[in-house]
């Protein structure tokens, strides 16, 4: 009976990751290592305002003082910051104007991943933002979008074309000393996307961004920053892929977001770097900082993320819920499978009155597979009326994984209303043998039960996307089940 | 249809059938009875191809083909279909798309195009509608909440949406009350035609009134003791199987 299980297993979370290809470039590397001087190099090349740089060197100064963080349920090996280069930009032509001047072989990488560049092969109603390495390849629709005054486009242009917004929002949901990693790259980061909606307006695109690491030995520091102005809404949505390569390769992404009042955020990540192989060797370790703050009145911001790639996670989207009947949310779907671990969940911060927040987290561990929800809920002392429902999932998928959770709950207000409900589950074999009598294989059997696990976080994708991101669940778990 | 020889089965080292003959053919019904733990089940999961079960020795063609060297999901494509005895509940996974996955799989396997989605529907309110099975069932999860007798239920709406040609039916009218029980059996005598047939397992001669059997086979200790044909089923009823048992030993 345990064979059967133990084959079924692997052989559904056995397959090979798809985006693994690099591509053949011009690439401008600095030299390995991080120092004052690396910093004003990456600063002078992408041309940036003083401002930056102070803010890079202060975030460099605070960094040097700190440790990396110990405390989540991972196993992460050293990590040698002097032997990783911190800047690398495909050689063509920075900010182009059209097409023509995008380089044919990234506009082939593109569209390898299925992420076309020309705007008539887009998604309709979708406008991505590309960034390779540590720059930004191309935005699509900018000039659709600027008609309503919705900024969309690379962090680096963002800083030389709007230095004000950048200046007043930058750092201000993430301090540069906010942690290890957000110091990090607050020092060094290269680009990522910048979006404004302005007051009233209810963007009428997706806005995305594309990440793609594709030189050795490089990190990838992106920095994503969201405003958004009363009364206005924006759907925003990241996937990432990575070469497959046998050595570790650090991502340390920062994601601020702003909603002023009655405006609306939602945040969707398909994350999905390389895992590392069936042993454990290479993949991406990836250290995030995402917060929001609902600072304005009757605002919401909600963070979705399917996180199927990477050979550590560490993640906890947060929400700062400041203004007044604000609302956030989290929905999560996370896959380990091999010797992929995932300590990830979030942080709900109430300070405003009537503030409510739902979490629902589904972790799915297979193979050797570590998966960790980590979920702080905090109410403060003025917050008078506020409501926090959690649920907290967790699907094991054979015996040698594991599943682990820490809810914290830190409560001064009496008036909260707090619930919690967590479970967890195995798929039987009982429940494979039932869809194989009904002519299902093991891949499609798993595939499905582990889609309707996961069901309630997929809905809460954008349409376009959550199609997708079942396919990836599926491939993500095959040769776990055999 | 299908032709059993000899066939034995154990699990973890035990032997549970030994040493079983069957022939069934297509337009046919029969009926396995016999006490608990005489093996009855585990001859249905076998021959669904559930692994646990190791065959040790016989063979089993399935229109003419070796059963026993295909996987459990291609038995199912190829027209066997079997109703459980304790169907499972698979939580998040709508009927719905269930029967769509299972529907298009058996279409793929055929080299025909899946249903479309018109097509699909129609079909599943058509085969509600013939097994009495509540709409509000199929918005659910796989099995998850039913009562005893609506899963009992939703196995031969499974049978009528995949229309087999060979249906092993284990102990489907065990927790049915006795209007869902016309109610199935009204379906598979519906469903029935010359090409297909039907294995019933049951306990209850009150089936077998409304399902009327070609042949009733009694399983004894792994072994077929005695076959005969629909009248057996009144002995056994009224009988007991003592009086096999004594023959026997
Ligand atoms: N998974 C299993 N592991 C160990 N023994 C098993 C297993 N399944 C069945 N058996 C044993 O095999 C024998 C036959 O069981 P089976 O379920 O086939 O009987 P049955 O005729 O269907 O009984 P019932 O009328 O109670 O449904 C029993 O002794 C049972 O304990
Ligand atoms: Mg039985």
């Amino acid at each position: 009976m345990e064979n059967s299980q133990e084959q079924i297993l692997s052989e559904v979370t056995g397959s090979e990751y798809k985006y693994g290809f690099t591509t053949d470039i011009e690439t401008e590397l600095i030299p390995a290592g991080l120092n004052e001087d690396i910093i004003r190099m990456i600063s002078a090349r992408k041309n940036e305002p003083e401002f930056m740089l102070e803010f890079r060197l202060k975030a460099y100064r605070h960094w040097k003082t700190m440790e990396m963080p110990r405390w989540a349920h991972l196993n992460i090996p050293p990590i040698d910051f002097q032997q990783i280069i911190y800047y690398a930009a495909p050689k063509s032509r920075p900010n182009p104007k059209s097409l023509d001047e995008v380089d044919p072989e990234l506009l082939r990488t593109f569209e390898k991943l299925g992420i076309p560049l020309e705007e008539q092969k887009q998604l309709a109603g979708v406008a991505v933002d590309v960034v390779m390495d540590s720059v930004s390849v191309k935005t699509t629709f900018k000039e659709t979008l600027a008609e309503l005054g919705v900024i969309f486009c690379s962090m680096s242009e963002a800083i030389r074309e709007h230095p004000d917004l950048v200046k007043k929002y930058l750092g201000s949901v993430v301090p540069y000393t906010d942690n290890f990693f957000a110091s990090l790259n607050s020092a060094v980061f290269s680009d990522g996307s910048f979006c404004y909606i302005p007051k009233g307006v209810r963007c009428p695109m997706e806005l995305s961004t594309y990440f793609r690491i594709n030189a050795a030995n490089t990190g990838q520091f992106e920095r994503t920053l969201i405003v958004a102005e009363d009364d206005s809404y924006v759907s925003y949505l990241e996937g990432c892929t990575a070469p497959m390569r046998d050595e570790h390769q650090l991502h340390a992404a920062v994601v601020e977001i702003v909603a002023l009042d009655n405006a609306e955020v939602k945040y969707s990540t398909v994350q999905n770097w390389y895992p590392g192989d069936k042993h454990g060797q290479g993949g991406i370790y990836n250290f995030v900082t995402k917060r929001g703050i609902c600072k304005g009145d009757n605002s919401k911001i909600s963070w979705t993320q399917v996180e199927t790639g990477s050979a550590i996670t560490w993640k906890y989207p947060s929400c700062i819920l400041k203004g007044d009947n604000s609302v956030g949310e989290f929905y999560s779907v996370a896959v380990t499978n091999n010797f992929q671990q995932a300590d990830t969940g979030t942080k709900m911060i109430h300070i405003g009155k009537n503030t409510r927040s739902t979490i629902i987290s589904k972790g799915i561990s297979a193979g050797y597979g570590q998966n960790s929800y980590r979920g702080l809920v905090k109410v403060t002392k003025n917050a008078a009326g506020v409501r926090n429902f959690t649920q907290c999932d967790s699907l094991l998928l054979g015996d040698k994984c594991g599943a682990h959770t820490f809810p914290y709950l830190e409560v001064e207000n009496d008036t909260a209303i707090i619930e919690h409900e967590a479970t967890t589950s195995k798929i039987s074999e009982d429940q494979i043998f039932y869809c194989n009598q009904r002519g299902l294989d093991n891949e499609t059997a798993v595939g499905l039960i582990v889609n309707g696990y996961a069901r309630e976080v997929l809905n809460k994708l954008p349409m376009e996307f959550a199609v997708e991101a079942q396919k990836l669940l599926q491939i993500s778990l095959e040769g776990s089940v055999g | 249809m299908l032709v059993i020889k000899d066939l034995h089965i154990a699990i973890d080292g035990k032997e549970i059938i030994k040493g079983i003959n069957l022939e069934v053919n297509a337009g046919e019904i029969h009926a396995i009875m016999g006490p608990n733990g005489s093996g009855k089940s585990t001859l249905a999961s076998a021959l669904a191809g559930r692994e646990i079960f190791e065959i040790t020795k016989g063979t089993v063609t399935f229109k003419g083909e070796n059963l026993l060297e295909m996987s459990p999901e291609d038995r199912a494509r190829k027209g066997l279909f079997l109703g459980f005895q304790y169907p499972v509940e698979i939580p998040g996974v709508s009927m719905v798309n269930f029967m769509k996955t299972a529907i298009n799989e058996q279409r793929k396997f055929k080299g025909l195009e899946p249903l479309s989605a018109s097509d699909f529907l129609k079909l599943m309110r058509e085969k509600q509608e013939l097994v009495g099975l509540h709409a509000k069932l199929t918005n659910r999860s796989v099995n998850e909440g039913f009562s005893g007798g609506e899963k009992k239920r939703n196995e031969i709406f499974q049978m009528a949406m995949l229309s087999p040609d060979l249906a092993i039916l284990d102990e489907t009218d065990s927790g049915l009350d006795i209007d869902a029980l016309k109610v199935v059996a009204n379906g598979v005598n519906k469903l029935r035609t010359k090409n297909n047939a039907t294995i019933v397992i049951t306990h209850y001669q009150r089936l077998l009134d409304y399902i009327v059997p070609d042949y009733v086979h009694v399983l004894y200790k792994g072994k077929i003791v005695k076959s005969s044909g629909k009248e057996l089923a009144l002995v056994l009823e009224e009988k007991g199987y003592d009086w096999i048992k004594d023959e026997t030993e």
